[in-house]
């Protein structure tokens, strides 16, 4: 019953209200920014690519080269094409992605963490009794 | 107890209808959208975890370096970074109000993700048929759980695509249709989003072990 109380203000203000709330709500992309996220993308794809495959520099180099440019394309596709910034949903979509991050990192190094340590631990040969 | 809670000192009944401003229909949708976006982001650095501690795994079995043909794999990253473009041309063309070109760009869209799709089921087909199956090693299992997810991930956001240009085509760019189409536009960058993670640490990295 208070559905359909809200429901007659809502519908005679929706399109004002709808109106008001588009640019802050949905950030929309532009062609400019939509160019510049695939140029961008493009040019940050190549090159981890060639890197690899020309292997031009050492192993270690390589990896954290291509890491760099891995991050370096989320931001320009968060950017870009999914038009995140401090504003939109009052800052509730930032918010959220941080917080997601902050999980992720915990989950990811937190893992290869552990996991990696109890890999070199349990290796044949590796005598625990000879541990200080 | 609770009689006193929900009544005013008055005794007359009390309804917070205070909090409960006008709500346009959707007006959240974007929103629940991204944060369903942040969870599936959590499945998928659960499965870059799990690859990341079995990837090495090889069970005397082949390694990257055996598997792995990279031109193919930069092909199929080309095909998902120029649907990612087109399908940003057709959120340009809803902005002005033109069906015809959120149909085309839409139809294109989609070619670009089935191409997308076909490369990595024959690349799949490949492995398999090479005997580098799931169960051959760990390594091969995280593989084929983390890239096939993403590859589930695009069927599905290839399912949804054709649903909407139906939805376009019977009852044009109304506002729930620009709404829908808002949602997959979130969904199918963030799919090129996984996927910079999948070729740089699976592929790229792999072919580095």
């Amino acid at each position: 019953m208070s559905s359909t109380a809200d429901a007659a203000p809502a519908a005679t203000h929706s399109h004002g209200h709808s109106h008001s709330h588009e640019h802050a709500a949905h950030p929309q992309g532009t062609l400019k920014s939509y160019a510049i996220g695939f140029v961008l993308s493009v040019i940050l794809t190549a090159i981890p690519f060639w890197l690899v495959m020309s292997g031009a520099l050492p192993m270690q180099a390589t990896a954290i080269t291509i890491i760099g440019f891995a991050v370096a394309q989320i931001l320009v596709h968060m950017i870009c094409f999914l038009h995140m910034n401090m504003k939109s949903e009052g800052g509730w979509s930032m918010m959220a992605l941080l917080f997601t991050l902050i999980l992720v990192v915990i989950a990811l190094s937190g893992s290869l963490w552990v996991m990696y340590h109890l890999n070199t631990n349990m290796m044949p040969g590796h005598d625990m009794s000879q541990m200080p | 107890m609770s009689d006193t809670a929900l009544t005013t000192p008055q005794g007359a009944p009390l309804f917070h209808l205070a909090d409960e401003h006008e709500h346009e229909e959707g007006g959240s949708t974007a929103l629940g959208f991204w944060i369903y976006l942040m969870s599936d982001c959590l499945i998928f650095a659960i499965l870059f975890a799990t690859f990341g501690v079995l990837g090495g795994s090889y069970a005397a079995g082949p390694s990257p370096k055996d598997l792995f043909d990279l031109p193919l794999v930069a092909l199929n990253t080309s095909m998902l970074l120029l649907s990612s473009i087109t399908y940003g041309f057709a959120m340009l063309a809803m902005q002005r109000g033109r069906s015809g070109q959120v149909q085309a760009w839409l139809a294109v869209t989609g070619l670009f993700g089935l191409a997308f799709l076909s490369i990595e089921l024959y690349e799949f087909a490949h492995m398999i048929h090479e005997g580098a199956t799931p169960q051959r090693s760990a390594f091969l299992s995280s593989f084929f759980t983390l890239v096939g997810t993403h590859g589930l991930h695009v069927t599905f956001g290839l399912i949804w695509l054709v649903t909407l240009m139906v939805q376009v085509k019977k009852r044009g760019l109304i506002a729930a249709n620009q709404r829908r189409l808002s949602c997959l536009s979130m969904f199918w960058h963030f799919l090129d989003v996984i996927w910079i993670g999948v070729f740089t640490f699976v592929y790229l990295m792999g072919m580095l072990r």
